[in-house]
């Protein structure tokens, strides 16, 4: 047991010893762009607004999103199961239990 | 033909909306089945598309958290998921995750991002690999000593049994995991949890393709719990990253809720195919997935040596992508509705009686 502890923690540190090292002996490359402000010049309605929002606060871009998305989740997930209830599948038990 | 792309509100570039949608479908399937966001897919989907890399990981991020929330409704439906292990393993991964984070944006900023994510995806990948098809070869091998002897191997039997050995750590405090039907060590899964948070933060993964066969091997749960515990915690591990990745400007979310559409039904599909598919199915069509994600980002990696091959090599890392998510996609579906074609059916018959 002693034995698989000191490989799992050697191999962590050899892990995040040669990851930065790696990086810096490859050398160059270029970086992913980082849009710091949202062009909306090109963007009408609901683009335009979400895109403003961004540009005025990261903070409220967030919430919005992390708010959004499980909604959105919820919805279909909730339409999804009275489609799966109509056909007729069971949708409670499951039989097979093994590994 | 205009009106099938869309212009990306915050990352600016214009994006075959169709794509999104067909990727969505084919990721929500593949990740209900298995337990996972199936980022090793979208991220280089996104990133074929045409997003840059840094919004592909935090698009595909945001999306995975609405789709496994669909997921896990229906596997907690199904008594999969383990809350109990869900709710310990949830400070590891955050904690995990953010460290991960934190080091991509440091990795985003020296410029080596891309080199230093694929290699470290191919050397998780060859291992998963040999993983779940040495666990498969010794099941085999143990059914064949059975059958020998005359005898039937158990039904809970699995091949490796590391989970063993790990169950063996006594550190306090211990939990009864009943779900999983597991007795451990707490430090056991909010360790688990942490380097495979850490490994996801890095990645831009949810983290299902690293934990879910660690809750398998290390921490001993059924495939199917190991399934849904797993989507709860791609869930948790989901919306936290899509909210450090918003706060920090990567994520698309026009484009998620595009994938969402598409994955809502995919989701589904795969969660309920958890149903009619035995335990030992699953792991191998998951072996499977592995080995072309391996492959895929295998092609993005030689060109970098070998800029020559590139032209070739991206097409052909396309190709195996949505290759290997079709014949999933396929399979999955087609056992998911025989499956519930065959429910249906015995229903109507008893009923008939």
């Amino acid at each position: 047991m002693r034995k698989l502890w000191t490989k799992i923690l050697g191999l962590g540190t050899l892990i995040s010893l040669v990851l930065p090292g790696i990086a810096l002996a490859a050398g160059g490359g270029g970086a992913a762009p980082v849009v710091i402000v949202s062009d909306t010049r090109k963007l009408a309605g609901p683009f335009a607004w979400w895109a403003n929002l961004y540009n005025e606060s990261h903070l409220y871009f967030m919430i919005a999103t992390i708010i959004i998305i499980p909604l959105v989740g919820v919805i279909f997930g909730m339409l999804a199961d009275v489609v799966m209830k109509h056909i007729g599948i069971d949708l409670e038990h499951r039989d097979l239990a093994e590994h | 033909m205009d009106w099938l792309y869309v212009l990306m509100p915050i990352s600016g570039v214009t994006i075959f909306w169709p794509g999104l949608i067909i990727l969505g479908v084919g990721v929500g399937v593949i990740g209900g089945f298995f337990g996972m966001g199936g980022a090793w897919m979208v991220t280089p989907g996104l990133n074929i598309l045409g997003f840059p890399m840094a919004f592909a990981i935090g698009t595909d991020i945001a999306h995975m958290a609405g789709k496994s929330l669909i997921s896990t409704m229906r596997h907690g439906k199904f008594g999969n998921v383990d809350y109990k292990l869900g709710f310990i393993m949830v400070f590891g991964t955050v904690v995990g995750f953010e460290a991960g984070a934190q080091m991509i944006m440091w990795l985003e900023r020296i410029g080596q991002v891309n080199l230093v994510v694929r290699w470290l995806y191919v050397l998780l990948l060859a291992f998963i690999t040999w993983m779940v098809f040495s666990d498969v070869a010794k099941r085999k091998q143990k059914e064949r000593a059975a059958e020998a002897a005359g005898k039937e191997l158990d039904k809970l039997a699995t091949g490796l049994e590391w989970h063993k050995t790990f169950h063996k750590i006594k550190i306090p405090p211990m939990v009864h995991l009943n779900v999983a039907g597991i007795y451990c060590s707490a430090w056991l899964p909010i360790m688990v949890s942490f380097i495979t948070g850490w490994l996801a933060g890095i990645l831009g993964i949810g983290g299902g393709l690293i934990r879910m066969p660690s809750l398998i091997y290390i921490v001993g749960c059924p495939t199917h719990v190991a399934v849904g515990t797993d989507l709860f915690e791609v869930m948790i591990s989901g919306l936290y990253g899509a909210a450090t990745y918003t706060y920090k400007g990567r994520v698309e979310l026009v484009a998620a809720i595009i994938m969402l559409c598409g994955a809502a039904v995919g989701a589904q599909v795969g969660a309920v195919a958890t149903k009619y598919i035995k335990g030992y199915g699953i792991r191998i069509a998951f072996g499977c997935a592995v080995i072309g994600c391996m492959i895929s980002v295998l092609l993005k990696l030689v060109p970098m040596y070998f800029p020559v091959i590139k032209p070739v090599a991206d097409v052909l890392a396309t190709w195996v992508v949505l290759g290997v998510v079709t014949a999933l996609t396929v399979y999955i579906s087609v056992q998911m509705f025989k499956g519930a074609a065959k429910e249906v059916r015995q229903k109507k018959a008893a009923m008939g009686r």
